[in-house]
């Protein structure tokens, strides 16, 4: 888990039932995202920085046992004298790069920007191929790249398992936006996904996704928790359906994360919160609950027992639920009053396995 | 010019725990370059890429607060490198 005041490890015996908590790691620095290398499990990347100092990247190649610091940690180039250049807030979003490249990985930054490392995280290159197109996006319609209480934030950097040079990535907003060049060009795809927060509430981009995954049973099946609803995307198409308008009206398809089922193209997760009024992004109604459609959006159920019945204002981030690949999957999601909640039987009933630790930003599942 | 620096709290994991340690420059920038050089990767977290002092970090030039990585120093001043109230 990446919290806001660190980095802890839980482990798990092999009935998931008994959980040791291992960390802090980096104790009072904000952990923006804890990522295990699937390609080394013994490798970590941890984004980091702290009130004070500046956003870098740790690598742990023990399992985090030790750590050694970026060399050159994401940074933007230094800008002419006499202009004012950008600077990395923070490294949001880290992504391991395609199984046929070991040692490379792409970063999502705050501002906006993307970044490749081909040496396991030592070192970080501008994806220049990107920020021009991002000041295409701006010069043609400066409103539609927008910021978010947490910056501009770039994420769920996603690679095609199929082909390593065809990439999607998000943008906080600006929309969902896809490359077959490795980066080099860029096009935006949201057709169909809107930006109720602008006067043109279906443009061409400007949507805020709050994360985009893709099914790892089908990679061209993708789903989206957006600012303005739950979506689906079946590839060759480039149009978005909203899915969550299947999902209670009282209870609404605003949200921030998103789940997809480790075999089952059809099955996903969401966890609505309110976004009514001044958008409390609370569980409706104090009730916290996950809701699963098995289907692809179509129908849905609630799936609450285990969670508190009434008075329970959870808030998940947008990087706070995942899923194992084990059989029956296991879902874990992180709040924001750090609690950790667990299920091993694809959602259906609810543990908290963890408790009273810092503000919950991510969370992430590593398997051996 | 050799110059003491001493550093809050939130620097001495690149110093093996030291908060007094010494680099050279007449100049803030300089003397950055050599901290670096001497405690890899220190300089980013508290100066960033365009070269600006992070706003949440305190420079303190013989007792002087200074925001600019051109300030000279003087022969005698020690440099202060402190996190500031404001970042928490």
């Amino acid at each position: 888990m990446a919290t806001i005041k660190g980095a802890f490890v839980l482990q798990a015996d092999a009935s998931r039932r008994t959980w040791k908590l291992d960390g802090p790691h980096f104790l009072g620095s904000e952990a923006n995202h804890l990522v295990r290398d699937p390609r080394d499990p013994r490798t970590l990347l941890l984004a980091a920085r702290t009130g004070h100092l500046g956003p870098t990247v740790f690598r742990s190649h023990d399992a985090g046992r030790t750590w050694q610091e970026a060399a050159r940690p994401p940074a933007f180039p230094k800008a002419p004298e006499g202009s004012v250049g950008p600077v990395v807030q923070r490294t949001f979003f880290l992504a391991p790069g395609h199984a046929s490249q070991p040692g490379v990985w792409w970063a999502g930054t705050v501002p906006h920007a993307l970044f490749r490392s081909e040496d396991g995280g030592a070192s970080w290159e501008l994806q220049e191929g990107f920020s021009r197109f991002l000041a295409g996006l701006k010069e043609r319609k400066p409103d539609n790249i927008g910021e978010t209480p947490g910056g501009a934030i770039t994420h769920s950097i996603l690679v095609d398992p199929r082909d390593a040079n065809h990439l999607y990535l998000s943008l906080s907003s600006g929309g969902f936006f896809e490359t077959t060049d490795a980066g080099r060009s860029w096009r935006p795809m949201n057709d169909g996904s809107s930006a109720d927060f602008l006067p043109d509430k279906f443009p061409e981009y400007g949507q805020d996704p709050h994360c985009v995954v893709l099914s790892p049973a089908n990679p061209d099946r993708i789903y989206q928790q957006n600012h303005c609803g739950v979506y689906r995307l079946d590839r060759p198409g480039t149009r978005w359906e909203r899915i969550g308008r299947n999902l209670p009206a009282d209870v609404g398809d605003i949200g921030f994360p998103v789940v997809a089922h480790p075999r089952k193209q059809d099955v996903l997760w969401v966890f609505p919160m309110d976004g009514t009024d001044v958008w409390p992004r609370t569980s409706p109604g104090g009730r916290p609950a996950v809701f699963c459609s098995r289907n692809g959006g179509a129908t849905w159920t609630r799936q609450a027992r285990g969670f508190p019945e009434s008075n329970g204002w959870f808030t998940v981030f947008r990087q706070a639920m995942k899923a194992d690949t084990q059989d029956p999957a296991g879902l874990y999601l992180g709040t924001t009053a750090g609690e950790i909640w667990a299920s091993r039987d694809e959602g259906s009933s609810w543990a908290q396995i963890a408790g009273h630790l810092p503000r919950i930003l991510a969370v992430e599942v590593g398997e051996s | 010019m050799r110059v003491p620096v001493h550093l809050s709290s939130h620097l001495r994991s690149y110093t093996r725990g030291k908060s007094d340690v010494e680099a050279e420059g007449s100049t803030l920038a300089e003397l950055m370059a050599d901290m670096d050089r001497r405690f890899p990767g220190l300089r980013f977290r508290v100066i960033d890429e365009q070269d600006h002092i992070r706003p949440h970090m305190n420079f303190f030039v013989g007792g002087a607060l200074v925001r600019d990585l051109a300030s000279p120093i003087a022969p005698g001043n020690e440099v202060l490198i402190m996190g500031a109230l404001s970042g928490g």
